[in-house]
């Protein structure tokens, strides 16, 4: 942990006439205000190129569209200006173009659709990219009601094991239902109920980030206790493995269970991370990584849609019309994007499978190419160090371990889902972060927003002026114990 | 914790930066050979946005793209008699694929072919979009238009071949019934489906190729190969005597087989084998048959183009024709005069006649006359094959012989203004053929000393005729008007 801040002593003598007051610290809400417009801006721009190459004439979607990315965004950063004033002003910028972007696609590919639909003869499907304006509407919801109701982030270290518990739960709802309740194309990952359905996972994700910043704030000292010295390093003791084995055992249920390799990897690579941070120990990434080889030779041997979905990876052709056709699509038309992409609307992402969820980066690919992938990429990193520096800025364990497990568990995914789609790595059933269409991973990925926003206001928030030196502790009169008080009643 | 801080942010920035080099790799360095992958339908749906060469017949355009306002920028047509060039234009469809020349000649007309690279090349760098190379056929629109007016105006089913006996060029290739290409490369795909739905289950199978694709038993026609054998090998003469009984004993059973009607052949005890082929008389060449053996027999057929590879001239797969397993004498009798397991290509029949007509010399047939570039320039011209000698010049002379006189011997032989050299043929098949309307065959050529065109047609199951049809009263009028057109016109 860092020190505090060392006291601004009064040293030095006051000029003539006293101080001038300080100026009001600088907020940086009119540049997020800015980057907000231009996020605006871009968008609308893609949806009249998107209408322009697909119809040839301009719909009134354009407005529809464009007029609720504003509103929504409008009033998000209203809210945080209210009740989050200090924070990151690239965070919820960032997170709007990736929206913005993601509506664009999936309103491009509901056109495709219709157009298939027209020339099929079938009824025309739903436009979804309502039904993303509605789940964006709702995930703003969410961020802002957490802005509201969490007025400090450190009373959700009170819940802690109530989060985990949830958490774990959520994670195990789909394997426990039955499969006509939570299987979509293979995966048991859904909780489906006639006019709901949603995917836990994306919810016990933050829960369970939550639960191990409160442990491993509490319980460092289990993680940190002396080992042997070995190989160079300090190696944990047996004994104080137990949690991360439990982890372990959970992501590799996940993993059996449920058949969701992402979930686990994603769960499992945070989790690990997290005890790297609050320990400062290389020792765990390298039990991490042993376990983690350990479980998937294990999920290897043992699981047929593993041994699949490797095979899938190293040789995609060999089953072309069936394991192979999604990664086979997914790379036609990361080439046919090229460098410079074929222009929005002018691709024909819809021949890959679940253009708009799993497979929305390869949509990215061949519309925007090369250069328009490097920049949403960008854009994620970005968000993903803005987020760790919210980690190295704010001044209290549990805020540093949650804005890390926050930000980083965005990280893997983006790993996972791009590597999947570009065959770095076997393939995984992943949506991208504010990206893909689907309600359970919008509103997930607000809420992950709304704290790391939150954290990143106590981050950057001016520290509260000490009225004095702490005495030393020996001439300190007693006081009377009270509560410690929330910052906004200060 | 921000030491372990900073090192996650580096490593953050090596995922990103491994996810960057993958997408690199992908859409740089790989991207030709995927986007050149036959799997990849966006290959063929670019096609559709390339103006696809024209395929002609002596100046009249068969099949031709003309530019629509949808999105798949041009339309496949074919504009003249789109009905009687089925067979060989075949059809271009989104839905369904290609058969016919659209599919034999795709590379060239589509403009993948290698041989148009360098055109390729500069129509990219001059900002032209690429188009297809034109084919030209060696049909003979006249000759064409007259066959398929003649087989359609009298309801039959079968077809007509037609070829330049010195060259091997088909000048005319026509099935019935037939369809109508347009209704399948429409851009509308209901409209496409429901043509599809109605000619794929059309009990009489419009889009089958009669010409190629199914063979049929030869009849009567087949006595020219008895003969050329007998001839070839020196077993028979002209005027060596045959029996001339109206029925015969197949050897070494008790069945019986007889001659057209029960007649006997003229009115000797015996017949000449001039005599037998002009009557066609069937039990004479059952003698001669068993006379002659299997061997010399199917070897005689394989010089004539029975059995052998399909020739790779005919750019749209041919059905093999065949003798048949002869085991026994019996069986040789019955193929001796065309029966039992003998079938036949309407192609490989008119091949037949067009090697007699060629001094014995059988060349290749051929149905690309000519391809050229976009800029009309030649890009290869066919170049006529000689396969091999099947009979000689002085064989070939007497068969000719044989057939002139056979066609004095036909109903309605002898009127035309040149000399037509003939054989009929009316082949019975079924489980019950004495009561299911017999195959009527035709095969000739004229003008019989100075060969111009052979030809051979089927009319399936007797025509117009039913049981009384033989191949003189059904096959030869419509052989003798299309030999009317194509000696007129030329």
């Amino acid at each position: 942990m860092s020190a505090p801040p060392p006291p601004s002593a009064g040293a030095f003598p006051s000029p003539p006439g006293g101080f001038a007051p300080a100026p009001p610290p600088s907020t940086r809400r009119n540049q997020e205000l800015l980057l907000l417009a231009g996020a605006a801006g871009i968008t609308t721009v893609s949806l009249f190129i998107v209408e322009a190459s697909q119809e040839q004439s301009i719909t009134t979607d354009i407005a529809k569209y464009g007029v609720a990315f504003l509103a929504l965004f409008g009033i998000a950063h209203l809210a945080v200006r209210r009740f989050a004033p200090f924070a990151d002003p690239l965070l919820l910028p960032i997170v709007a173009l990736l929206n913005g972007l993601g509506l664009v696609l999936i309103h491009r590919l509901d056109l495709a659709e219709a157009q298939k639909a027209a020339y099929d003869a079938t009824s025309v499907p739903s436009p979804d990219a309502n039904q993303q304006i509605m789940w964006t509407g709702l995930g703003i919801v969410v961020f802002i009601s957490l802005l509201i109701v969490l007025r400090d982030y450190r009373t959700l270290a009170r819940y802690t094991y109530t989060l985990g518990l949830v958490g774990l739960v959520a994670l195990a709802i789909p394997a426990l239902l039955p499969s006509r309740f939570s299987e979509v194309n293979g995966a048991k990952i859904w909780i489906r109920l006639p006019g709901f359905s949603m995917q836990p996972g994306e919810f016990a994700k933050i829960l369970l980030i939550i639960f191990f910043a409160g442990v491993l704030v509490a319980k460092r000292d289990l993680f940190t206790a002396a080992g042997k010295h070995f190989l160079g390093m300090e190696w944990p003791r047996p004994r104080d493995m137990g949690p991360i084995l439990i982890v372990w055992i959970v992501c590799i249920g996940v993993l059996v269970l449920e058949k969701d390799l992402g979930t686990s990897l994603l769960i499992f690579g945070t989790v690990l991370v997290m005890i790297y941070i609050a320990t400062e120990r290389v020792g765990w990434l390298i039990i991490g990584g042993g376990l983690l080889a350990l479980g998937f030779v294990f999920a290897y041997q043992l699981f047929g849609h593993v041994r699949v979905r490797v095979d899938t990876w190293l040789n995609p052709f060999d089953d072309y019309h069936n394991t192979g056709y999604q990664i086979s699509q997914s790379m036609f038309g990361f080439a046919t994007g090229g460098l410079a992409g074929t222009g929005l609307g002018s691709g024909r992402p819809q021949q890959v499978p679940f253009a708009k969820t799993d497979f929305i980066v390869t949509t990215i690919g061949e519309e925007l190419g090369l250069i328009g992938l490097t920049a949403v990429l960008m854009l994620f990193l970005i968000f993903i160090v803005r987020g760790l520096r919210t980690a190295l800025a704010v001044r209290d364990s549990f805020g540093k371990l949650l804005a890390a497990g926050l930000s980083f568990t965005i990280a893997i995914q983006i790993f996972v889902v791009v590597g999947g789609v570009t065959k770095l790595i076997p393939l995984t059933g992943l949506t991208t972060p504010f990206i893909s269409y689907g309600g359970s991973s919008l509103l997930a990925n607000y809420a992950l927003l709304g704290l790391l926003i939150k954290i990143s206001d106590a981050a950057r928030a001016p520290a509260p002026t000490r009225k004095r030196p702490p005495a030393p502790i020996a001439d300190a009169a007693t006081e009377m114990v009270r509560r410690p008080e929330s910052r906004a009643s200060e | 914790m921000n030491t372990p801080l900073r090192r996650v942010a580096v490593a953050v920035m090596v995922m990103v930066v491994a996810l960057l080099v993958n997408a690199t790799y992908l859409q740089v360095v790989k991207a030709d050979d995927l986007r050149s992958d036959p799997r990849n339908s966006r290959v063929l749906l670019d096609e559709y946005s390339r103006q696809r060469g024209q395929i002609s017949a002596g100046g009249t355009v068969l099949a031709g793209s003309v530019a629509t306002d949808d999105r798949y920028k041009y339309l496949r047509e074919y504009p003249s008699d789109p009905s009687a060039y089925a067979p060989v234009t075949g059809f271009y469809s989104m839905q369904y694929g290609k058969t016919g020349l659209e599919l034999a000649e795709d590379p060239l007309l589509s403009g993948n072919d290698s041989s148009l690279f360098g055109r390729r090349l500069i129509d990219m760098f001059s900002g032209r979009d690429p188009r297809g190379a034109n084919v030209l056929t060696t049909l003979n629109p006249m000759m064409q238009q007259v066959a398929y007016e003649q087989m359609t105006s009298k309801g039959y089913t079968g077809a007509v071949v037609a070829i330049e006996p010195s060259t091997g060029k088909i000048l005319t290739m026509v099935s019935t019934p037939s369809y109508d290409p347009n209704e399948l490369s429409g851009h509308d795909g209901a409209a496409g489906r429901a043509a599809w739905e109605r000619l794929s289950t059309d009990p009489s199978q419009p889009m089958l190729n009669r010409a190629v694709s199914q063979t049929y038993p030869p009849g009567s026609t087949f006595k020219t190969i008895v003969t050329a054998a007998a001839l070839s090998n020196g077993v028979a003469g002209p005027n060596d005597q045959f029996t001339a009984a109206p029925n015969i004993t197949l050897p070494g059973t008790s069945t019986t087989l007889e001659n057209y009607n029960g007649s006997t052949c003229g009115d000797q005890a015996t017949a000449s084998l001039y005599e037998a082929f002009r009557r066609s008389c069937n039990t004479a060449f059952v003698e001669l048959g068993v006379k002659v053996g299997a061997a010399k027999l199917k070897d005689e057929a394989a010089a004539f183009g029975i059995g052998v590879e399909d020739p790779p001239g005919v750019p749209i797969p041919v059905a093999e024709s065949t003798v048949g397993p002869i085991p026994d004498n019996a069986a040789l009798g019955q193929s001796s005069i065309g029966q039992r397991d003998v079938s036949m290509t309407p192609l490989n029949v008119a091949v037949i006649a067009a090697t007699i007509a060629n001094g014995g010399t059988r060349m290749q047939p051929y149905l690309v006359d000519q391809t050229q570039a976009p800029d009309l320039s030649e890009l290869s011209k066919t170049k006529p094959v000689s396969i091999g000698q099947a009979v000689s010049p002085q064989v070939a002379s007497t068969l000719t012989d044989l057939m002139v006189a056979s066609e004095a011997n036909t109903a309605g032989g002898g009127r035309s203004p040149y000399q037509i050299a003939s054989k009929t043929g009316t082949a019975e098949h079924g489980s019950n053929p004495r009561n299911t309307p017999p195959h009527a065959w035709y095969m000739a050529f004229a003008p019989a000393q100075n060969p111009k065109i052979a030809i051979a047609v089927i009319v399936e199951n007797g025509g117009d005729r039913a049981l009384a049809a033989t191949g003189g009263s059904v096959a030869a009028p419509i052989a003798r008007s299309v030999l009317d057109a194509g000696l007129a016109g030329g």
